[in-house]
């Protein structure tokens, strides 16, 4: 190890982290770890056992699902835990496929899903299924009368994600809710970014099925559910024991699931205040970088988008070397540049917005969260500012693009 | 995932700027894959680049090839200038992880097309140089995908 690199070591240690990822992952909440540890060295009985032991984790178990059940307004025996966020969708989808095959075989979707609603009808239409995927607008919203023109006789399902991942605008949930519910369609939603953040109510607004993830709330990784409504025939996703109700069987994540729980409870008790300050400090990110950051983009919609997510296309420069430069200065942020992914396209998300591939390439995303401070925020426009121009002067667009105007 | 070399090309890149009435000047890449690199030499009477600049939209190591590549051509000939590969601008970069080995083809392929370019406007034929792709991602496989 040479010494410059020692100290750089030195430095990126001491280094304070402005983390504005919270899209990505969010930190595990100390209460949240501190309600899970019992569960691992004290109380590690199987919920599944007969003994007095045992009967501690069955109850907490099923407190966490009455406290998750709460949160959506649907009854505690609706709610399937699962690994995670991916594995919820992937369950909804191919399990109501199958099941109702008599009905038909077509299901709609959107352009902008995450890739666990996305490859997962790429493979169901390996396996003779018809899938619809819907445009959006520019801002990210999908146009309620192409839904409803493309449903057919055959439609079993339609899938429409709460909030997106990427540019944080919210769907018109309710109004497609009430939708399936005429056409007689179920209703899947992947609330992964939107559970804890938004209020949801399943029944107001028609969800027959909602994927979510305990790390997106402050809860811990490798833990999620499936709420499923109550009278629905949906295929069991893992055989076994009677765990779930038959439907996913396996003994139970007892620590994960309680310290979704706790997340849960946490999330609902602080969503308006919690709500009330990141939307403030997003506006001011907001409005400031494009105030004070020429040629710049907000992608999403301006006012109807998660409270804690800001999206934008710097013209004429990469999103992947902007997160490098912004990962030295200590910001994590995230990107929907092609280069991040390994892949040669730019995200899916930006491209069904309408940007032309290079201005897709120079996105970022910076999601916050209740701890992030006004201070971070000036810190890092002021260092976005600095990246831009430095990067630009590096940009032979940049460099066409002047050439042009002083024509 | 990048080595020392590549993030001390990338944060001090050597070389950046554009050159006035350049003997030769090539843009290689697409913005659709995300890099897009342009180099311009400054050739003297006997053939050797006295000056090399370049400007590259893309990732970091797309920043970090263009910047090694212009150092290793600095002061050569046009015909040394010619034998820098990707492999050698690699090297000298301690590695690239494999996705972004195209980068590296990107800067080799710019040089050519700045030699190209510097021939064609002095009606020259440089020995052993191709005419530039305008793609270099083309012909490319995409990676067969398993569901």
């Amino acid at each position: 190890m040479t010494d410059c690199y020692k100290e750089r070591k030195e430095n990126e240690m001491e280094k304070k982290i402005i983390y504005l990822d919270n899209a990505a992952t969010t930190k595990t909440k100390p209460e949240v770890v501190e309600a899970m540890l019992p569960y691992f060295t004290e109380k590690f009985g199987n919920p599944s056992s007969v003994y007095g032991f045992a009967a501690q984790n069955k109850e907490a178990v099923t407190e966490a699902r009455e406290q998750i059940g709460k949160a959506l307004n649907a009854p505690a025996q609706d709610i399937y835990f699962t690994a995670g966020g991916s594995e919820a969708d992937n369950w909804a989808l191919k399990a109501a496929m199958e099941a109702y095959k008599d009905k038909g075989n077509h299901l709609i979707t959107t352009k902008i899903e995450h890739h666990a609603i996305l490859h997962t009808c790429e493979y169901l239409e390996k396996q003779g299924f018809e899938v619809t995927y819907l445009d959006v607008d520019e801002n990210g919203v999908v146009d309620l009368n192409q839904l409803k023109a493309s449903i057919r006789p055959t439609t079993v399902l339609i899938s429409v994600m709460y909030a997106n991942n990427e540019i944080g605008t919210l769907q018109p949930i309710r109004e497609i809710g009430a939708i399936a519910k005429e056409h007689g369609v179920l209703f899947h939603t992947d609330a992964v970014q939107a559970f804890g953040q938004l209020p949801i109510d399943v029944v107001a607004e028609n969800i027959d099925m909602l994927s979510a993830s305990g790390h997106k709330l402050n809860g811990p990784k490798g833990i999620g559910f499936l709420y499923i409504r109550k009278g629905l025939k949906l295929r069991s996703l893992i055989h076994g024991g009677g765990q779930e109700r038959k439907r996913r069987a396996g003994t139970e994540n007892v620590p994960g699931i309680v310290g979704f729980g706790k997340a849960v409870e946490l999330a609902v008790a602080g969503m308006d205040a919690k709500m009330k300050q990141e939307t403030e400090l997003r506006d001011y990110l907001i409005t400031r970088v494009l105030a004070e950051i020429p040629y710049t983009r907000l992608n999403g919609h301006r006012t109807n988008r998660l409270p804690n997510n800001a999206n934008f296309s710097f013209q004429f420069i990469e999103g992947e070397s902007l997160l490098i430069m912004l990962d030295m200065k200590g910001i994590c942020a995230s990107s929907g540049s092609a280069c991040t992914s390994g892949s040669l396209d730019p995200s899916h998300v930006l491209l069904a917005i309408g940007l032309p591939h290079e201005i897709a390439h120079g996105s970022l995303r910076l999601t916050l969260s209740e701890e992030t401070t006004k201070e971070e925020i000036d810190f890092t426009i002021e260092q976005l500012k600095a990246i831009v121009a430095n990067l630009r002067n590096m940009s032979p667009l940049y460099e066409d693009f002047v050439k042009k105007q002083k024509k | 995932m990048y080595t020392e070399k590549v993030m001390d090309h990338f944060t001090n890149p050597r070389n950046v700027g554009e050159i006035e009435n350049a003997s030769g000047v090539g843009t290689v890449g697409n913005a659709k894959c995300g890099d897009i690199m342009r180099i311009y030499l400054d050739i003297d009477e006997n053939q050797i680049i006295q000056d090399v600049k370049f400007k590259t939209f893309g990732c970091g190591a797309a920043v970090a090839t263009s910047s090694m590549a212009t150092e290793l051509v600095k002061g050569k000939s046009i015909y040394e200038a010619l034998q820098v590969t990707n492999k050698a601008v690699m090297e000298a970069l301690d590695g690239l992880p494999p996705v972004k080995v195209h980068c590296s083809l990107l800067a080799e392929e710019a040089i050519h097309a700045a030699l190209w370019d510097y021939a064609e406007k002095h009606d020259i034929k440089i020995e052993g140089l191709e005419k530039p792709k305008s793609d270099i991602h083309e012909g490319e496989e995409e990676e067969a995908e398993e569901y």
